[in-house]
């Protein structure tokens, strides 16, 4: 359903940076549409980074993070070829995943 | 200073002269540190610009068997042979003898979508933008991909056909041509350097520095709209402002004016989907 995320893990030195686009409408539940009627809320809720399997980042998001949203982030102890994988869940309960390897 | 009242007094009027002039400099300051704000902040931003979401959609897009006849894009013509997508955005609009046309990338993506993949003319520019919420708009997507596959690659508008050069001639008496019920034209606004829209510096575009640099930065992600605009919709977008009849999608009006402000472009370096406030 929802979009492929854009995912970037590049090893510097000892640390491992990753860049991470998502697309995502980040309703905040603020807004009303032409009718006047609240256009309810749609975000992402949990975000989750993972190296190998390993949790590296976990995050609680809100209403307050921007439409199509860029997250970047730098973990130590990651290696050429680790697998990288980030994953979103919304307040609707969707879901997305997706997964790279570290150069 | 000749229609100041007689009743304002010496000291009045040297205080009034004073403020003038030490608010002139003030202003130009702000104006100046606001305009580096901008520039800071798309720098901030070019790191992850969302355009590169529209990008990956575009490439499937390309890549996907679609349409009534169920066939991919990739063996559209975009002006360097068939299926060659590298640098082609940097020579268009150009004239295609296939289709007795000068062509943008837009319009010529409507034309293999119509020939290659038999879709009706209508359907394929069913929708050219998207609107804001989750229905994306696939012309936007392959926009982006197409164009950003040009990156670094020098504008390079030909003008050698008789029908380019037609087109041009009809963009640049489009640029002039004032009209409407603000007696507008592209010119008002694109006409003078140092002209701004409440805080956005506009282009001259009849300065070769200037229109490059607009030129090359189209299309881009607007942060304001969540959504990657293209010039189709650049040129709708002034169009609507100016209070004129809306720009029809793919008309040779559009082409025409595409053609001119790109060939004024020609030598600026191709640095797109750029990110835009």
């Amino acid at each position: 359903m929802a979009d492929p995320m854009k995912i970037r893990a590049t090893l510097q030195g000892d640390t491992v940076e990753v860049r991470v686009l998502m697309q995502h409408e980040m309703e905040t539940g603020q807004r009303k549409d032409a009718a006047g009627k609240t256009i309810p809320a749609w975000h992402i809720q949990q975000v989750t980074a993972t190296n190998n399997g390993k949790t590296v980042l976990s995050a609680q998001w809100g209403p307050a993070v921007s439409k199509n949203p860029f997250l970047s982030f730098k973990f130590k102890g990651g290696a050429k070829g680790d697998k990288v994988q980030i994953t979103w869940t919304d307040n609707k309960g969707d879901k997305r995943t997706d997964e790279v390897a570290v150069s | 200073m000749e229609e100041t009242p007689r009743f304002v007094g010496w000291g009045a009027l040297v205080a009034a002269a004073a403020f003038a002039l030490a608010l002139a400099p003030a202003a130009g300051a702000q104006q100046k540190s606001v305009a580096d704000d901008i520039a800071r902040y798309r720098e901030l931003l070019q790191d992850g610009n969302p355009a590169e979401l529209w990008e990956m959609r575009g490439e499937t897009l390309w890549r996907t068997k679609r349409g009534p006849k169920a066939v991919s894009l990739e063996q559209c013509d975009l002006g360097l042979g068939s299926g060659v997508v590298k640098g082609a955005y940097a020579a268009l609009p150009r004239y295609f003898a296939d289709a007795d046309r000068v062509m943008d990338l837009e319009t010529r993506l409507v034309h293999c979508m119509v020939t290659l993949q038999g879709y009706a003319p209508a359907d394929a520019k069913k929708q050219p933008f998207g609107d804001g919420t989750d229905k994306k708009s696939d012309n936007e997507a392959l926009v982006a991909w197409i164009t950003s596959e040009s990156k670094g690659v020098v504008i390079n508008v030909a003008l050698t056909h008789p029908k380019e050069q037609e087109a041009y001639r009809i963009g640049k008496a489009m640029f002039f041509h004032r009209a409407g019920p603000h007696d507008f034209g592209c010119v008002t606004c694109h006409g003078e350097a140092h002209k701004r829209i409440r805080l956005q510096d506009l282009p001259n575009m009849l300065d070769p520095a200037d229109a490059r640099r607009a030129y090359t930065s189209w299309p881009a992600y607007r942060v304001s709209q969540g959504e990657l605009r293209t010039f189709q919709w650049r040129l709708n977008d002034c169009f609507r402002q100016q209070r004129f009849p809306e720009l029809e999608f793919t008309s040779d009006a559009s082409i025409a004016l595409t053609m001119f402000l790109a060939r004024n472009a020609n030598g600026g370096t191709y640095n797109a989907p750029a990110l835009k406030r």
